[in-house]
């Protein structure tokens, strides 16, 4: 089992502001591990980190030991596959085609039969066989994610990370999809990291439960029955809620929501960002083209 | 937990995630919808390579067809000998040698590079800055190699097609590309920053050009503006060597990253997760397009429509797994070339219209019905 950690990983965008601080994260043996918190703390953020999509201000990553920081994006995909939340593409391909993507690591010449069965058991598991022709831009929110879900499947990485893979999808299949990462982390023997919002789907399924908290902490790291419980609920999401034990596992019933402070204007600079006049005019002379695409560091 | 890993022990699990995940190994042999499945992926794949055999069989049509205009009267079949005859060192009629082969084939083999290497130029533009709108033309990169030409020739007395006009137009076409790159190295550019970038580049130069048509004599200004709309009239078979060499090459290395332009389709991120450098891939793709446009342009002037449109419509065809739709465009381009020249040899007979000019008045109306009659969503 590959192993990553992570020691003390810092990450902002600008100095001073940033959005995830001193995470220490250990995933060592397979499982599903979910990510839960409140909007905006830095889930995604930090499952970046993981892979360089973005390079933390501090801190390290390792992977069996080795510093990503001195890995290339290549040898890191070895280990690591990623699903960001599916969106519409520039230039779609059939659905087949974009799964096929997937293989890119795998792919030799002569291998297009064996990446074929993969893609066409990745297809059959997410039960989207019917849509192997389809052109991928013509699809619904929720065939995206399951055809997303596919590509990072046949990437056969020994960890497999997805950003909130149960979005866009109906109850059913956010129930069957979670049970399937779960079902094949054990199988295969890999680790699964998620993002999610749904926090009983999660309390069930979960091997492990990261909870983060603002402002960009880790709360906790536990099993469901050790995370979920309702001061840590109530704490990190400002919600009152009631846990029940159900069958071994925690069922949450949510009571009303603590509106106490969420969206009180502490920093004036910060409120004024953005769109107003001042603020516009100031960036103007600053530098006139900047742009909101923060994908390097 | 381990491969042995009895899912079924798994209480929480639901018997058909157990069914769909235990049966993920088994074989496949007896599994009709993988057969139709993969059956219908290499019927489709096929129905690919013969689009490109056909353009290319259409290219030999059409390119011997081109070579019959003109005010010396040559007949269709009579072209074909006549070619024949000189590669085999027989020729018998050396004036009709002379018309096909020193005067009209040039003209037919420049037109057909110069249109491939547009066109692959706009296929890998439109993907690395993920904008169907992206080619050499808007983006910048063949109003540098305008600007340069113009420069020489109005500055030094150069004229079209000569070495140092050569060099001068591929060392300003490559200011755009320098400054799309600098801007990605310095800030955190979008694609859609660096194409900005380079429409806001496009004025400058096109504006310089402009001043510096105003000052310039009536004969190299005639000169200047056959070249601005762009044509083959001035190709010769010493320059095709240049051309060739760099779209051929062209070509080969697109299409050996044709892969990695697929998984950057899929987006920056996902791209880095699969073990691709986004913005480096973006670098270097930017300075192919840059040599290879540049090496096009300094030959034959600007020629807008085929890079843009070329790769549109082979996409409505053969889709955009770019594997295909590299090979396919660059046929599709070299022959809609041709086609527009020879469509503008024939109209005014014997006047000649510039190719750029009968590009965009045929290109643009079928771009359009393409664009209108397609059912699928492209874009």
């Amino acid at each position: 089992m590959t192993e990553i950690v992570l020691e003390n990983v810092t990450f902002g965008y600008t100095e001073g502001h940033p959005i995830i601080q001193d995470i220490n994260l250990k995933i060592d043996e397979p499982g599903l591990y979910c990510i839960l918190g409140p909007n905006g703390v830095g889930k995604s953020t930090l499952v970046k980190c993981v892979n360089k999509i973005l390079v933390p201000t501090s801190g390290r990553v390792t992977i069996d030991g080795m510093d990503i920081a001195e890995m290339t994006h290549a040898e890191i995909s070895k280990y690591i596959g990623y699903v960001p939340v599916a969106s519409n593409e520039a230039f779609a391909m059939s659905v087949l085609d974009t799964i096929m993507v997937g293989r890119y690591n795998h792919r030799r010449w002569g291998s297009e039969s064996v990446d074929l069965e993969m893609v066409y058991r990745a297809m059959k598991l997410l039960r989207i066989r019917n849509l192997a022709n389809r052109n991928f831009n013509a699809l619904s929110a929720g065939q995206h994610q399951k055809v997303s879900i596919a590509r990072g499947i046949v990437q056969e990485t020994p960890v497999l990370i997805l950003d909130e893979p149960t979005a866009n999808l109906d109850v059913k299949y956010q129930v069957y999809v979670t049970e399937l990462l779960r079902a094949f982390a054990e199988k295969k023997g890999v680790a699964v990291l998620t993002i999610s919002h749904d926090l009983n789907i999660t309390a069930k399924y979960a091997h492990k439960i990261i909870m983060l908290e603002r402002p960009g902490r880790v709360f906790k790291v536990g099993t469901p029955q050790e995370v979920m419980t309702k001061e840590n609920v109530e704490k990190v999401y400002g919600i009152s809620c009631e846990v029940h034990d159900h069958d071994g596992y925690p069922l949450l019933v949510f009571g009303g929501a603590l509106m106490d402070d969420d969206d009180m204007i502490d920093d004036k600079a910060d409120f004024e960002k953005d769109t107003s006049f001042k603020f516009l005019v100031k960036n103007f002379f600053k530098s006139s083209m900047r742009t909101k695409h923060h994908e390097k560091k | 937990m381990s491969e042995k890993f009895d899912l079924s022990e798994d209480r929480l699990l639901s018997r058909s995630v157990v069914d769909a995940v235990n049966s993920w190994d088994d074989p496949l042999d007896s599994d009709n919808a993988l057969h139709a499945t993969i059956q219908f992926y290499m019927h489709n794949r096929a129905w690919k390579y013969i689009f490109v055999v056909a353009c290319f069989i259409a290219i030999i049509f059409v390119a011997g067809y081109t070579v019959t205009i003109g005010s010396v009267n040559i007949g269709f079949m009579e072209a074909y000998q006549t070619i024949w005859n000189h590669l085999t060192g027989n020729i018998i009629d050396t004036r009709a040698d002379y018309v096909v082969w020193t005067l009209r084939m040039p003209r037919v083999i420049g037109g057909i590079f110069a249109g491939a290497g547009l066109a692959i130029c706009g296929v890998v533009m439109q993907n690395t800055l993920k904008n169907p709108l992206a080619d050499p033309y808007t983006t910048g990169v063949s109003s540098g190699a305008s600007l340069g030409a113009t420069l020489l020739m109005t500055v030094f007395g150069l004229g079209l097609g000569s070495t140092w006009g050569t060099i001068g137009a591929f060392v300003f076409a490559m200011i755009p590309v320098g400054i799309m790159i600098l801007i990605t190295k310095m800030k955190d550019a979008s694609p859609t920053t660096m194409i900005m970038a380079g429409i806001g580049i496009m004025y400058i130069f096109n504006a310089i050009t402009t001043m510096m048509m105003l000052s310039a004599e009536a004969q190299t200004m005639q000169a200047i503006y056959n070249w601005q709309v762009g044509t083959l009239d001035l190709l010769k078979w010493e320059q095709l060597p240049v051309m060739a060499i760099v779209v051929i090459a062209g070509i080969v290395i697109s299409m050996l990253v044709s892969g990695k332009l697929n998984v950057l389709a899929t987006g920056d991120e996902s791209a880095k997760a699969m073990g691709i450098d986004a913005e480096k891939l973006r670098i270097w793709c930017l300075i192919l397009v840059g040599i290879v446009s540049a090496a096009v342009v300094a030959f034959t002037g600007l020629i807008g429509f085929v890079g843009l449109v070329a790769p549109h419509i082979t996409r409505l065809f053969i889709g955009s797994d770019n594997k295909f739709l590299l090979p396919a465009s660059a046929v599709f381009g070299g022959m809609l070339m041709i086609v527009a020249d020879a469509v503008g040899r024939i109209i005014l007979f014997p006047e000649v219209i510039q190719v750029g000019v009968i590009m965009s008045f045929i290109g643009g109306p079928v771009f359009l019905m393409l664009l209108l009659g397609s059912k699928r969503q492209m874009w």
